[in-house]
């Protein structure tokens, strides 16, 4: 049995230690939010939180985040409240959208350690493949939640 | 034959042509109407439907159905839109539900046609979606006239409300919705003027966005049913190949293994838990194919192929004008060049994959399918069940492209193996390798284009030799006529450009690879060949490329070409200065309906390093639902179009493909995103597709910036296989 910190609730699994998360997460604890892409950490559909860090959890076996904070895009928010996606809606960003969480939690995973991204910091940090082409709205709808939060933690002193 | 004659003992026909695994095109109803469609009937009457396409609750909430599928492009929205426009009601009040398949079907294909595909959805359905709009807009007028006793003409309905005009009584929708759906639908009801629409033509929030913000929306691979087993597939490398052996043994004690399901070209693993076990498992099965007779074919013997049909004394011919012959021999200039496009594939972010769950009473599938109507035919062929017991479950698609219209052989294949299973519900997933090899492909096209000018420079003669491959001699024979595949002429046959002398001849090259309606389709290599060597034309009369379309576009039946042209080249400022290093390229293209054009700025440093600063597309698609649904659309196309221009190849060693992944298949990314300018100019009077024609222009204006760039002329595409460095 794997221990798993799940949106902060505990799951014990019974899977092999080698299985991948993203499969754990959407196959055993039905967490269909996060996607599979391309199985080799090219394209980050399958992009999830370990602690705070993006990671691409198609190629990361469950027995390395057994004990870390394991947050998918059913954790980001329960209503769809985080500034990110509310500029997602704002912006129209998705298309098809089936690349969409995992570009809002690598956006996610960025604004938490800059919270005023630049356009480089948004171009190394964003490298997720949408073939629909939403790039440009994804730039805007990342700095539209930059600024509000900035905004609103400057309203707060 | 056998599969027709079986069809035809049931209730209804099925048009089809066997294809690879197979393959259903259209499903048509008998006239004759069904036992079930009276019973049916009764059902509907106790629903709150005024019309099919239309449900108005006696709170005023509206619910309209949308037939044709979500694939990013925005026809969720755009498609209700249509329908409210004429119905006169609250857009915030209404909410957008997919029609059932099986309910098209039994009410005698109600809903017209559930096919996505060749930027049709708005267009093909504007006219029977507003009439039906603005029927059901005159039962409820009616109905309230009725309830108070007046003359219907002295009533009118807006947002949601009915008001007898001299009284000034009003009535909601909801309140009349149960008394309206009772009345006969009027046949022709009147439709607005244009310039009195409030909801078309302004942009609207699309329905579908809020739960691919959250995770909430649940596509066909998120489909979660008690029980389920996942299958993971391998199919034959070598196109037309098949399986040899398993050795299934090998792999029984893996985990949760349940079985080794055989297929002529493929084999599947089915497996407990997780996709992922049945997944470790194939890989861990020993599989001997049978490659077949095309395991030598190679990108090079192909090309090999395609120029001997450009050196075939003779080909079909797909257009003939005046006299090329003494043209050329007057010519004071001559220009001649090849081009070459690649195979390309789709690669929808949802890799293919289809849930079927058959039981001894219906078959139930969920998949990521163009077109409902066939898939339902696909399952109840593959089942060997009545139409009638085949249930298929709409969901938004993953991005479709042109990748899962006619072709779905996954659900074929996810429907094989659920019935070797009756009762657990099967859900096959194709690797993304799985789905790389073995897609249907933008075909190969090779070129050669000659062209006459005169001593001052004017063009007096076009000649064009395709040799490509047919997508459509394999599956839709009727859109084949003498030789010429008349999809795959496109932008050569209808080029607006005024040359007086222009001969056009067509060679059909069918390789093993099998072709497929790409985004665009012949839209997207065609116009690269044709508004390069355009501008070879330009340089060659030496003339501004831009002024040069211009001269050519003097004729009124390309005045919208012209148009476009314009407004793009101005938005663009094609005359003004630009920054040192950085130079411009134009094109313009109508496709499906519409018209486009683009400029892109693009430079090239002395390590041959391109930078494409920006591009301004264009388009004017007469009338507009959702502009921003349109803007959406070509700033998509801008990446779909320029990755394809700079890294798009698929190519063929020992007759199988040598991509597996986004490594090798390379898709551009946020950070090379140049800025996206989209010049929406809809003049009205017709409707124009919006999904694809936005691809047109982008690969030559970019080619065609290279060239004003680096004096290089890109005759073959991908960029990636060129070096640009200065000579």
């Amino acid at each position: 049995m794997i221990a798993l910190s799940v949106n902060g609730t505990e799951h014990r699994v019974d899977v092999s230690s080698d299985m991948r998360l993203l499969w754990v997460l959407r196959d055993i604890l039905g967490l269909t939010g996060t996607k599979f892409g391309c199985g080799m950490s090219l394209c980050g559909a399958c992009t999830v939180h370990l602690d705070g860090e993006p990671v691409r959890s198609c190629v990361m076996p469950v027995s390395i985040a057994s004990g870390k904070n394991i947050t998918t895009i059913e954790g980001l928010s329960t209503d769809g409240s985080h500034p990110l996606q509310q500029a997602w809606v704002a912006h129209q960003v998705p298309q098809c959208g089936y690349c969409q969480t995992g570009m809002i939690m690598s956006a996610a995973a960025l604004l938490k350690k800059k919270p005023q991204p630049s356009d480089t910091d948004i171009n190394e940090a964003v490298t997720n493949i949408c073939r629909c082409g939403t790039y440009t709205r994804i730039r805007a709808a990342i700095h539209t939640a930059a600024q509000k939060s900035g905004s609103q933690n400057g309203t707060k002193g | 034959m056998k599969q027709i004659s079986n069809m035809s003992r049931r209730s209804f026909l099925l048009r089809s042509a066997a294809v690879g695994g197979g393959l259903m095109l259209e499903v048509t109803l008998p006239k004759s109407g069904l036992a079930e469609a009276e019973q049916t009937r009764a059902e509907a009457e106790r629903t709150p439907e005024v019309t099919a396409w239309i449900l108005i609750r006696p709170d005023d909430t509206i619910t309209i159905r949308v037939a044709r599928v979500e694939m990013g492009q925005g026809s969720f929205t755009g498609l209700p839109m249509l329908v409210a426009e004429e119905l006169g009601c609250d857009w915030s009040k209404v909410q957008a539900e997919y029609a059932s398949t099986s309910e098209h079907l039994k009410r005698n294909r109600i809903f017209r046609t559930m096919l996505t595909g060749g930027s049709r959805s708005i267009r093909d359905s504007q006219e029977y979606l507003r009439t039906a709009g603005a029927a059901a807009r005159l039962m409820l007028t009616s109905a309230a006239a009725r309830r108070w006793g007046v003359p219907v003409a002295e009533c009118v309905a807006a947002n949601s409300l009915i008001t007898h005009t001299p009284t000034q009584r009003q009535v909601s929708f909801g309140a009349v919705a149960a008394e309206a759906a009772a009345l006969d639908i009027p046949e022709n009801p009147p439709l607005k003027d244009p310039a009195d629409w409030t909801i078309l033509g302004q942009p609207a929030q699309r329905f579908d966005i809020p739960d691919k913000v959250t995770g909430k929306t649940a596509f066909a691979i998120d489909t979660r049913l008690p029980g389920m087993v996942y299958a993971a597939i391998a199919q034959c490398p070598v196109f037309g190949g098949s399986l040899k052996s398993v050795d299934a043994k090998k792999i029984t004690d893996m985990r949760g293994v349940v079985k080794v399901v055989r297929l002529e070209d493929a084999v599947v693993v089915v497996a407990k838990e997780s996709w992922w076990n049945a997944q470790q498992a194939l890989r861990a099965l020993p599989i001997e194919w049978d490659f077949g007779e095309h395991a030598n074919v190679s990108s090079d013997s192909i090309l090999e192929f395609l120029r001997e049909g450009i050196q075939l004394e003779k080909a079909p011919v797909s257009r003939h004008e005046g006299d090329i012959d003494s043209a050329f021999a007057s010519a004071a200039t001559t220009i001649e060049a090849d081009y070459y496009a690649p195979y390309l594939e789709h690669a929808t972010m949802e890799p293919q994959n289809c849930t079927a769950l058959y039981t001894e009473k219906r078959v139930d599938v969920w998949a990521p399918a163009q077109n409902s109507e066939a898939t339902v035919a696909v399952t109840a062929e593959t089942a060997d069940v009545p139409v009638s017991r085949v249930e298929v479950h709409k969901v938004h698609l993953g991005g479709g492209f042109g990748r899962r219209g006619l072709y779905i052989e996954f659900v074929r294949q996810a429907v094989r193996i659920a019935k070797t299973m009756p009762g657990t519900p099967v859900q096959l997933i194709w690797s993304r390798e799985e789905d790389i090899q073995h897609g249907r492909y933008r075909p190969v096209a090779l070129v050669r284009m000659r062209a006459a000018l005169n001593a001052s420079g004017e063009p007096t003669a076009w000649s064009v030799r395709q040799a490509e491959q047919s997508i459509f001699s394999a599956v839709r024979p009727h859109l084949i006529r003498d030789g010429v595949d008349i999809v795959g002429v496109r932008t050569f046959v209808d080029a607006p450009y005024a040359f007086p002398n222009m001969h056009m001849e067509y060679a059909m090259r069918n390789t093993h690879v099998p072709p497929g309606p790409w985004r665009a389709v012949a839209h997207t290599h065609n116009p690269f060949f044709r508004e390069s060597f355009i501008d070879e034309l330009a340089h060659a009369a030496g003339q501004d490329p831009y002024q040069f379309r211009r001269t050519l576009l003097q004729t009124p039946q390309a005045s919208k070409d012209l148009a476009i042209l314009d407004a793009v080249a101005e938005a663009a400022g094609w005359d003004s200065p630009l920054p040192e290093g950085v130079h411009r390229g134009i094109a313009v293209q109508d496709a499906y309906g519409s018209y486009t054009a683009a400029v892109i700025e693009a430079s090239v440093n002395g390590k041959g390093e391109l930078t494409i600063q920006r591009v301004v597309v264009g388009i004017d698609c007469g009338y507009v639902a959702n502009p921003d649904s349109v803007r959406a659309q070509l700033e998509g196309s801008v990446v779909y179009g320029l990755t394809a221009a700079l890294y798009g190849e698929i190519t063929i060693k020992a007759g199988r493909v040598e991509q597996s992944n986004f490594h090798d298949y390379r898709m551009m990314r946020l950070a090379e995103m140049p800025t996206v300018e989209v010049v929406l100019r809809p003049t009205g009077g017709f409707w124009g597709g919006a999904g694809e024609p936005g691809m047109a222009p982008l690969a030559p204006a970019l080619c065609n910036a290279i060239f004003a760039a680096t004096g290089k002329r890109i005759r073959s595409l991908p960029l990636k296989n060129h070096d640009l460095r200065p000579a």
